[in-house]
């Protein structure tokens, strides 16, 4: 027995330190390789940013601030004059009317989903929703192209040209000729691509609100729209706004559709049933046949979608951390 | 646009070292001559087991690549002037010729019933003539029972030669054109909407009542589009067809045009069809790859020689004659092996 014991006192220390400077190493080890992987992607963000940058600049030179409100973009005058207001407002218009659609239908399927649809449909509307998230974007444009396109055109915007002729503003708004490829008929095909981050998001969020709160406002006489209302949309909101950040982001970049159905003018119209063209859609369209200063405008315009993807998101955490402070007092 | 260039390149420079182990030929650039460029390389290489790597990436990206080297010849649907060849050191010459039809969609409206000139053309896509009853529209064709609807105007979104050598047109037979529009292969078009690709103005024209668009003849017959007549320079009206487009190549002045900058667009001639356009190849005067270069050249005088009828098949229209022996001349002049 004492020569086990000795065995065993002469190892402990050495055998401790060993241990311990082993655990370390990997612990160092795990903390760098996470820390790496973690400043890769700002490293790679910063090589999209300079890269655009430098790509941009002989446009920045050229154009100025003015590149920003100009409307006119005509690469083959001489010389070339390019701006950026067509695509900034067609843009902006498209996921914005896309945004007025998809996120009062995203949640509207959310809450059914989670609050009011029987166990049985849950699996087949919630694996029906996730299905429209995986159907490629060129399908989508397709499908706008041929089918929903024609129907807008030919049987929906001659309607609400009608209805709403001769009223101000949103005569303007709803303006003839019905055309199938317009900044409409974008937005409802981007409404259609962004609605199952919207509710595929919110059925998740919806899910962690604790079973106890709804059962406590069920038990205080609450009625379903109340619960939803007061008690899990408040718990949730954060989550909610982060589909719903995710889902403009989508929106603001999407490309392969919009470029298929939107009509690819410059001009800006007053009407949402004119077409007109996006950011993304300029730069798809035109990229491979420019050059010089013409190329140099639409990375520029590449650069300004980052910008403006980047100011749209800090928005919604600033309007988020708004909303929690009110929250808190 | 340095960072694309080198991922290009070093895309190339991959793509081409495994071409060069098979012995074969690589090249790149313009979209529209890729069926008639595939079918010969086919062909040819069932006859002499020498193949050809075409990448269609757009004219832009043809005259890029040839420029640094990383192809054996580049392609394009708007030839380079004269100056720009010299400083490259590149030779260049019309490989096959395409042609460009205005295409309608109006009730009742046959194909080859109506016919347009260039001014009028302008006018519609400037906007000025904005319904199908316009006086200019019925005094061309006095016999054709015209709508008093709008007329949806439909060009390509997308930089192409298609469109360069349409608007070049358009410029040539209209002042206020030129002024206010220019050519292009990608300009600022007064009205209208834009769709991608042939296939996409096809599309939208069949799908758009009261509609005009452009595109290639080939496009216009697959698609059986309501295609137009034009009156050409000698102010007569002509259909179009194989006959007409190559009377437009065989009346350009190729022997006296340097570098073969010639845009087939309003030629002189009674017959000829006025938008006619050619597609060029690109290739440097003194290659580094000499081996490959002299293959290409085997390729291409092997194309000319015995492509005729499959270009035809596919509704290209074969360069004639007496400028492929031009084109003979100059690689036996300029390219050196």
């Amino acid at each position: 027995m004492a020569v086990q014991s000795d065995v065993i006192d002469d190892a402990g220390p050495y055998d401790r330190a060993k241990a311990l400077s082993a655990f370390k190493l990997g612990d160092v080890t795990f903390y760098w390789i996470t820390r790496l992987s973690a400043i890769s992607v700002l490293l790679i963000l910063g090589g999209i940013i300079i890269s655009l940058i430098v790509g941009a600049f002989p446009a920045m030179k050229e154009f100025g601030i003015s590149f920003l409100w100009t409307q006119r973009w005509a690469p083959s005058a001489d010389p070339p004059v390019l701006g950026a207001l067509g695509p900034i407002y067609g843009t902006l218009v498209t996921s914005f009317i896309a945004m007025l659609i998809a996120i009062p239908v995203g949640l509207g399927i959310a809450i059914f989903l989670t609050e009011l649809c029987p166990q049985w449909a849950r699996r087949p509307i919630g694996m029906a929703i996730e299905l429209l998230a995986g159907i490629p974007s060129i399908i989508y444009g397709m499908w706008g192209f041929f089918v929903l396109g024609p129907f807008l055109a030919n049987t929906f915007q001659p309607f609400m040209i009608r209805i709403f002729d001769g009223v101000p503003v949103l005569g303007a708004i709803f303006a003839g000729p019905p055309s199938y490829l317009s900044l409409f008929n974008a937005s409802l095909i981007l409404a259609i691509m962004v609605l199952p981050f919207i509710t595929s998001i919110s059925v998740d969020v919806f899910k962690t609100v604790p079973p106890v709160l709804k059962e406590a406002a069920y038990g205080v006489g609450c009625t379903t729209w109340e619960v939803v209302r007061s008690v899990v949309i408040p718990y949730t909101r954060v989550g909610v706004i982060g589909g719903v950040m995710l889902a403009l982001g989508r929106a603001l970049g999407e490309t392969m559709a919009v470029t298929f159905i939107i009509g690819n003018s410059f001009r800006i119209s007053s009407s949402i049933f004119a077409p007109g063209t996006t950011i993304s859609a300029a730069i798809a369209s035109e990229f491979a046949e420019s050059d010089g200063l013409h190329q140099s405008g639409l990375i520029l315009l590449g650069l300004l979608l980052f910008v403006l993807t980047f100011f749209v998101l800090a928005a919604a955490r600033l309007m988020l951390m708004r909303l929690d402070q009110k929250a808190g007092k | 646009m340095n960072f694309i260039k080198t991922i290009v390149a070093a895309g190339l420079v991959a793509a081409s070292t495994t071409a060069a182990f098979a012995a074969d030929i690589t090249g790149a650039g313009a979209t529209f001559p890729f069926p008639i460029y595939s079918k010969w390389a086919d062909a040819y290489k069932k006859e002499t087991g020498n193949g050809l790597n075409y990448q269609s990436i757009g004219s832009g990206g043809g005259i890029k690549q040839i420029q640094a080297k990383t192809v054996t010849f580049g392609a394009s649907d708007a030839p380079l002037k004269a100056e720009q060849l010299e400083k490259d050191g590149l030779v260049q010459w019309p490989m096959v010729m395409g042609a460009i039809v205005p295409v309608v969609n109006i009730e009742g409206v046959k194909p080859g019933e109506m016919v347009f000139d260039g001014e009028t053309l302008a006018s519609i896509y400037l906007g000025k003539i904005t319904k199908w009853d316009d006086a200019a529209i019925k005094k061309l064709n006095p016999n054709v029972k015209l709508p008093s609807e709008a007329i949806t105007v439909v060009r390509r979104s997308d930089g192409s030669g298609t469109t360069f050598n349409f608007t070049n047109y358009l410029a040539k037979a209209s002042a206020d054109w030129k002024s206010k529009v220019g050519e292009g292969t990608a300009v600022e078009w007064p009205v209208g909407v834009g769709a991608k690709g042939n296939e996409g103005v096809s599309g939208n024209i069949s799908q758009t009542k009261n509609s005009i668009g452009y595109v290639e003849y080939a496009y216009a017959k697959q698609n059986k589009l309501t295609y137009t007549g034009l009156v050409n320079k000698a102010g007569k009206p002509v259909q179009p067809t194989v006959e007409a487009f190559q009377a437009a190549a065989s009346n350009a002045d190729w022997a006296k045009a340097p570098g073969y900058y010639v845009i087939l667009t309003d030629q002189p001639g009674e017959k000829s069809w006025p938008i006619t356009a050619a597609t060029f190849i690109l290739m440097h005067k003194a290659a580094t790859d000499k081996a490959a270069s002299q293959e290409a050249i085997k390729f291409f005088r092997w194309a000319f020689k015995n492509g005729g009828k499959a270009a035809e098949e596919l509704d290209y229209i074969p360069m004639p004659e007496g400028v492929v022996t031009l084109i003979e001349k100059t690689w036996a002049a300029e390219i050196k092996s």
